[in-house]
């Protein structure tokens, strides 16, 4: 067996010193290690996108990072957007829009969303639909998500932000 | 007690059915606070990973599981040796004459019979850990021959999947009306040709998960499942386990969409509860996405040999169909072989009137993974077929598609109709769909964007496709042809607690159409509580005595109605208890958004209160009153034959002559579902079918080769559509008159799978036509349109 190696880092702003084996994903250890199961894993090999989260503020795919890579970083999970009794502005806009069916793909959605709006100021559709194209949804047909991203957006550019 | 105004305020009061409602389950979905199986961790829990056969078919002669036993964190390794002594064989039975069952076990047992199959499975501390053990069992194989082929597979002297059946034809079976051969033979014109749709698989975003989880001192089993039918697991199981009912519950909590590829009995569900009982702990198994394209339930794969025959008037005078369908290694449980092919056939003379019909349909058994319910069930091969021959008559004898399809739909003052096939549409807006989308999608406008992008040479081409389908279906119709189980009756049990909360349990299980949303929808508006005050339990087996599950368009339909019942029963029991709290004539009590109160009085009481009343308060009701307004209610309710759903769905697409590239420029759906209960859903439920149907028709293929291999077991292979694939699309709803089931709904999930294939065939023959292209087969990959442009062209140049 392979020995541990000892991993320091923060998710969601709280830090965390855990020893792991080398091996283990990212996506399993949010999930498995930490109990943070906002994080979902669709396929394992890199193509859904179900299991995107922020790795220093870039959306990476979970499933195909391992732990250790994440060493001394900042990840943020979709536990780390808003809560149940507070969403936050872009979780609302998937709410109203209703951009969500059953819900599996919809933190990484959602984390991939946030990537693209910290990261431009304006989309059009057909680049919010390329910009959402490694995430894959099997429910909604992906009209209500891109509503939604496209609402996010406007009110972003309304605040001035 | 508060105070409120009162009098009579129904008119102005807030609808709560037809309003696009934010959905109850969305913070939790939204925040990383759902529960998906995989979800729920149990201590103790063990892991289960399968060595799934490499061979399509092969004889399996020795098993050594030794050298992974004693790896260390594995706790047991296991065989059909092993399983088969712990379960019985489940055989999918059916009423259906020239049928026969197969056997669906834990683990092949004797035999492998497609790539994929489960053979082994090892029992670890860890997934990784039982993963690390597979490569050390030693499975010695003697390989068969592959039957990948369905018409071969269909040979007599081809070899046998099952040696004690009389071949690999499980299904077969001949019916009709009229004289078609002979109409056929005489007509003024035919049209006809082989049609081919290749194999799909569901691939919900979430693949399979089970966890089973025995507790030794009660003796009773918890399946936690991503599946849509929690109550067929459950029944079938207590035999399977040989357990009561008490004693075994299956609780579906979040599931990541189904789409039918989780509405069958699956191998692997039997197998973690029956370690599970043996080990004494929880055992998990999670498919990742190469188990779940390998092992899932998959569909459609059917020849149709099929002919039209039409006068010169345009009007449909027979039709001739030979379905073929390739059902794979076994027949599921409980839809059967027959499920999928036999709709086909059923559903085949679609909208239209057509005197003379015959249908004849086999299902054969070849190595390839089972066939199950896919979202549309066969009727997106019968619109595809029939459609297209619609659109090659048309051609022939020179008539718009549209004016076609208008002089053939059963009309207005014709239902209900009973087509050749033996089903009977109720009125529904067939003509109404079809004139909606021409005038929305701006059908003439297309036509002149064709004209002008044809002047340019570029392909361009514009299909239409209509169809109907039966939804709700209730006791006196089988939602599968011959399978003897009841799918057609739903129950719901509503109960008002100690507290004044409203519970209402139903017997369905929602993974993605938002029932919890809908169900309570229903529930507060019939009873008169607020939305936030009603709690849906659902998709637990634990909640009703019986129940099926979420499939075939039948929830809201069904559920619904066993809802609007049951809050009916209800709301007259809180009704007359607050008659004798506030004393006060039955007629003088109104409950509305949970309130209580006296006409023309200042007189109210909130459920709280009332229930406090009744549960606690003794005295403040006679007795026999008490008696009869206990706080809750449980009805059952049966559609009887359900209710006819149609749509019309219009794509306008342009191929890339270089590249073969297809564009999906306009798709516009105009559909009846009879009344909206929340508008926002029922759009998106017609966008992901239009969606999923989109990917049928251009892009998602199970591929085997011919050694039965499946060599499209990722999604890098088996292509899904992203947002970059899928159009813009507008859903129009026709605001027709209300179907006779309760509440006036029409079950609506799976059309848009049904109509957008066949509008896409129409739509890229129509691009082609100068090339004297027409596409029978789906999907229409580039690769597959390049060698039919070329074939075309060959065939011109000579
Ligand atoms: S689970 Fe990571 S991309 Fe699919
Ligand atoms: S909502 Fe189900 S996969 Fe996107």
């Amino acid at each position: 067996m392979s020995g541990k190696h000892r991993l320091q880092l923060r998710v969601n702003g709280v830090a965390h010193d855990r020893e792991v084996e080398p091996r283990l994903l990212l996506s399993d250890f949010l999930r498995d290690e930490l109990d943070l199961t906002g994080t979902h894993v669709g396929c394992e090999h890199g193509v859904c996108g179900a299991c995107t989260v922020l790795l220093n503020g870039d959306s990476v795919r979970s499933c195909l990072c391992l732990a250790i890579q994440a060493e001394g970083s900042e990840v943020t999970t979709v536990e780390g957007l808003g809560s149940v009794d507070q969403l936050n502005s872009l979780q609302e806009k998937f709410r109203e829009h209703h951009a969500l069916q059953c819900g599996f793909c919809t933190p990484g959605m959602l984390m991939t969303a946030t990537d693209l709006l910290s990261k431009n100021k304006q989309m059009s559709d057909e680049e919010l639909r390329e910009g959402l194209s490694g995430n894959l949804c099997r429910c909604t047909g992906y009209e209500h998500i891109v509503s939604a991203v496209r609402a996010a957006f406007a009110d972003k550019g309304g605040d001035g932000s | 007690m508060s105070e409120a105004g009162a009098g009579n305020i129904d008119l102005t009061r807030p609808k709560i059915i037809g309003t696009s409602v934010k959905r109850v389950e969305d913070p939790r979905l939204l925040t990383g606070h759902g529960r998906f199986t995989d979800d729920v961790k149990l201590r103790g829990t063990l892991h289960v990973a399968f060595v799934r056969s490499d061979h399509a078919h092969a004889r399996i002669d020795a098993i050594d599981t030794s050298a992974a036993a004693e790896m260390p964190g594995v706790v047991g390794v296991y065989s059909a040796a092993e399983l088969d002594q712990m379960t019985s064989p489940v055989f999918a039975t059916s009423k259906m004459k020239d049928y026969h069952a197969t056997p669906v076990r834990a683990l092949a047992s004797g035999k492998a019979r497609f790539a994929g199959e489960p053979v082994v499975a090892v029992v670890a501390e860890s997934r990784y850990l039982a993963e690390d053990a597979l490569a050390l069992v030693d499975i010695d194989y003697a390989p068969l021959e592959a039957l990948v082929d369905p018409e071969l597979a269909c040979d007599e002297n081809a070899v046998k999947l099952y040696d004690d059946l009389p071949g690999n034809v499980l299904v077969s079976r001949s019916f009709g009306m009229g004289e078609a051969e002979a109409v056929l033979a005489a007509a003024p014109q035919t049209v006809s040709g082989r049609f081919r749709f290749h194999r799909k698989s569901p691939t919900a975003l979430e693949p399979r998960a089970y966890l089973a989880d025995y507790d030794q001192g009660s003796r009773a089993l918890t399946l936690y499942a991503s599946t849509q039918v929690p109550g067929i697991i459950r029944d079938c199981l207590v035999d399977v386990l040989d357990m009561p009912g008490s004693k075994l519950r299956v609780i579906a909590g979040d599931v990541g969409g189904g789409f039918g590829g989780k509405a069958s009995l699956n191998p692997e569900e039997i197998l973690v509860c029956a370690l599970a009982r043996h080990l004494g702990r929880p055992v998990k198994w999670t498919a990742d996405r190469m188990e779940d394209l390998l092992s899932t339930s998959q569909s459609f794969d059917e020849i149709v040999d099929a002919e039209l025959a039409v006068g010169e008037d345009g009007r449909f005078l027979a039709l001739k169909a030979d379905i073929l369908g390739d059902v794979g290694a076994f027949s599921i449980y409980p839809w059967t072989a027959a499920l999928e092919p036999m709709q086909v056939a059923g559903f085949l003379p679609g909208p239209y009137k057509i005197e003379n019909f015959q249908a004849n349909v086999r299902a054969v058994a070849t190595n390839k993974a089972p066939m199950g319910p896919y979202r549309g069930v066969g009727r997106p091969i019968s619109a595809f077929v029939l459609e297209r021959l619609i659109d090659m008559a048309a051609k022939k004898i020179g008539m718009d598609p549209a004016e076609i399809r208008r002089r053939n739909f059963v009309r207005e003052d014709e239902f209900p109709h009973k087509i050749g096939s033996g089903i009977v549409w109720d009125r529904s807006g067939f003509l109404d769909c079809l004139e909606q989308v021409i005038e929305r999608a701006d059908y003439d406008g297309l036509r002149r964007h064709r004209e002008s992008a044809r002047a340019e040479g570029r392909w361009f081409g514009i299909g239409l496709a209509s169809y109907a389908e039966l939804t709700g279906i209730g006791s006196r119709l089988s939602a599968a042809p011959g399978m003897p189980i009841n799918t057609g009756t739903e129950s719901a049990t509503i109960q008002v607690d100690s507290s004044g909360a409203v519970t209402a349990h139903f017997g369905i299980a929602s993974h993605g159409q938002g029932l919890e949303t809908t169900l309570a929808q229903i529930v507060a508006e019939e009873m008169g509580v607020r939305l936030e005050d009603v709690e849906v339990v659902q998709g637990d087996t634990a909640a009703v005595a019986h129940s099926t599950g979420t499939y075939a368009s039948r929830s809201a339909v069904i559920a619904g109605g066993a809802g609007t019942l049951t809050a009916r029963t209800l709301r007259s029991k809180v009704i007359e208890a607050a008659s004798h709290l506030l004393e006060a004539d039955v007629k003088d009590i109104d409950f509305a958004e949970s309130l209580i109160s006296v006409r023309g009085t200042n007189k109210t009481m909130s459920l709280r209160e009332l229930a406090r009343a009744v549960y606690s308060q003794m005295g403040s009701l006679p007795a026999e009153v008490r008696a009869k307004v206990d706080l809750q209610a449980s009805e059952f309710y049966d559609p009887h034959f359900g209710t006819t759903t149609c749509a019309t769905h219009l794509a306008a697409v342009e191929v890339d002559p270089e590249t073969y590239k297809v564009t999906i420029h306009t798709f516009v759906v105009s559909e009846d579902c009879g009344r909206v209960i929340n508008p926002l859903i029922v759009d998106g439920q017609v966008h992901g079918g239009v969606a999923q149907g989109i990917g049928a028709a251009l892009f998602e293929e199970v591929v085997y080769d011919e050694t039965g291999q499946n060599i499209s077991a990722s999604l890098v292979d088996y292509v899904v559509p992203s947002a970059a694939e899928v159009p813009p699309m507008t859903v129009h709803h026709l605001d027709a008159l209300a179907p006779s089931t309760l509440g006036g709904y029409r079950g609506m999930g799976e059309g848009g799978t049904i109509g957008a294939p066949a509008a896409i065939a129409n739509a890229l023959s129509d691009a082609l036509g100068h090339l004297d292209v027409e596409i029978s087969e789906l999907p229409m990959t580039p690769e597959r349109l390049f060698r039919v442009v070329e074939a075309a062209q060959a065939q011109k140049g000579e």
